[in-house]
């Protein structure tokens, strides 16, 4: 028998196995369904609006699978590729570059809930990795720090266009980040709280849901994510055409795919930071959270009611997560890109005045109907 | 209070551990065949004309400037908006003149043309 008395406390291993199991859920989703599979997804989705065929050559047997195996042969091919450095660069930067990048996007998930509480057994289960108060604040601040990846690519490549895909990566998202916080305030001011848990339970009812109550704060975080994701319309940072491929012109190998993955993971946060503030979270329309869990419990006993309601709730939010992704990957394939300085004056001189009034607007609505 | 840091450090750990792997892996799996040419920085296929390391546009410096000003502004929000129901008329009056103090800054900068790109 093993001898578990040094432990402090008698819920610390069921707490340690609930963490281990999120954490594990949470990377599994991140780095082995959605960082290899929207790279196909975003192949076949272009091709379908350019009437294209799109990604079909790769096969075993003869069977293609539509397309999905290049997954695995880019997988392959990035594997073994020659991990080029140029000369004159710095190469230890030129290695810490993808590693800043990429560790962030991964990171930046852990706050987001998945799901609710549920009593499984006498213990509450609560699908978030990390239940932290300052929820959203941890966010910005860690998703912040993937700019310093892309400007330390920029400027350790010793490539001109590498170094002017740095800078303007560095001008884009420090000006964005400024106005994302503000947009966000008016959020915070209506759910009185900053915690991702407490902002999802807040959005039981379908009418409290944050695109009704702040629909402008919507129309902005949304501009602003799409100007920190480096996406096109906002992709002036790696525009092809001008600068070749930016910050990262002279990766390759993994080390590009690390940068690529970035993007993903960050699209897959901000799709994510989307549901939990504007959509309702892991909460289905017009059935209240602890009306689910009542009713499995009515059919299949209170502990596999509530874990039949902890799916529902888990798939429910994974679904519009993936609403959200196939959207913004349509505006990306939609839209021209547009110019340096456009991009600086939509951040500095519409979207940050816009914030500022809208904390204005919100704070007087709030007031006047209390 | 601090437990809850707990899970974001193991998850921190988790993904340095997935990047570092991928840096090594791509490292050590690849060819390398280095010859004189191939090393040269990319520039279009021809041989690079400029030395990148050499001096850029001032105003990337000053759109730093500015990110910590506004930024750090905008941190002061996030408690107040937290917040911003028990304080009622009185959080909203304070949080007017601070904005309007922010507001005003944000006007000086934009006459002094600082956010103008050419």
């Amino acid at each position: 028998m093993f001898d578990y008395t040094y432990l402090p406390s008698p819920n610390l291993l069921p707490s340690l196995v609930e963490m281990m199991l999120k954490i594990i859920f949470i990377c599994t989703m991140n780095m082995a369904v959605f960082a290899p599979v929207l790279g196909w997804v975003e192949r076949k989705q272009s091709a379908l609006m350019q009437d294209r065929i799109g990604a079909n050559r790769a096969e075993i047997f003869g069977f293609t699978v539509f397309g999905l195996l290049h997954v695995a042969t880019d997988a392959l091919k990035l594997l073994f590729k020659e991990d080029f450095i140029p000369r004159g660069a710095d190469r230890p930067l030129h290695y810490l570059a993808p590693f800043i990048a990429v560790v962030p996007a991964l990171v930046a998930f852990a706050v987001i809930p998945f799901g609710g509480k549920y009593m499984l057994w006498g213990h509450e289960a609560n699908l978030v990795i990390a239940d932290l108060n300052v929820g959203m604040l941890y966010i910005f601040a860690v998703a912040s720090l993937s700019t310093y990846g892309a400007v330390i690519g920029g400027w350790a490549s010793n490539n001109s266009w590498s170094l002017l895909g740095g800078l303007r990566v560095g001008a884009q998202m420090l000006s964005y980040e400024v106005a994302m916080g503000l947009t966000l305030v008016g959020v915070f001011m209506v759910y009185g709280s900053l915690q991702l848990t407490t902002i999802g339970m807040a959005q039981e009812n379908f009418f409290h849901w944050g695109i009704f109550l702040q629909p402008l704060g919507f129309i902005l975080f949304i501009t602003c994510a799409l100007a920190e994701n480096k996406r096109t319309p906002f992709d002036i940072p790696e525009a092809e055409s001008e600068l070749i491929a930016g910050y990262f012109t002279e990766y390759s190998g993994l080390k590009f795919a690390m940068f690529w993955m970035s993007e993903f993971l960050e699209m897959v946060t901000i799709s994510a930071v989307l549901v939990a503030l504007f959509f309702g979270g892991w909460q289905i329309p017009f059935i209240s959270h602890q009306g689910l869990i009542d009713a499995m419990g009515h059919l299949f006993g209170p502990n596999f009611g509530a874990i039949v309601a902890m799916l529902i709730h888990v798939v429910v939010f994974w679904v519009k997560v993936i609403s959200w992704i196939v959207i913004l990957m349509l505006i990306r394939w939609s839209l021209p890109r547009f110019r340096f300085d456009q991009v600086m004056r939509l951040g500095w001189k519409i979207v940050l005045p816009l914030a500022l009034a809208n904390i204005v607007v919100t704070g007087f609505i709030l007031l006047a109907v209390r | 209070m601090l437990n809850q840091y707990i899970p974001v450090l193991v998850m921190t750990l988790a993904a340095c551990g997935t990047a570092a792997g991928m840096i090594i892996m791509t490292t050590i799996m690849g060819p390398k065949k280095e010859f004189e040419e191939k090393m040269e920085p990319f520039e279009c296929g021809v041989t690079p004309v400029s030395d990148p390391k050499s001096r850029f546009g001032v105003r990337f410096y000053l759109v730093a400037m500015l990110f910590i000003v506004f930024d750090i502004e905008a941190v002061f929000l996030f408690p107040w908006a937290a917040v911003f129901r028990d304080l009622g008329m009185f959080g909203l009056m304070e949080m007017m003149v601070f904005i309007l103090v922010l507001t005003v800054g944000l006007a000086y900068v934009w006459k002094k043309g600082a956010l103008e790109w050419e």
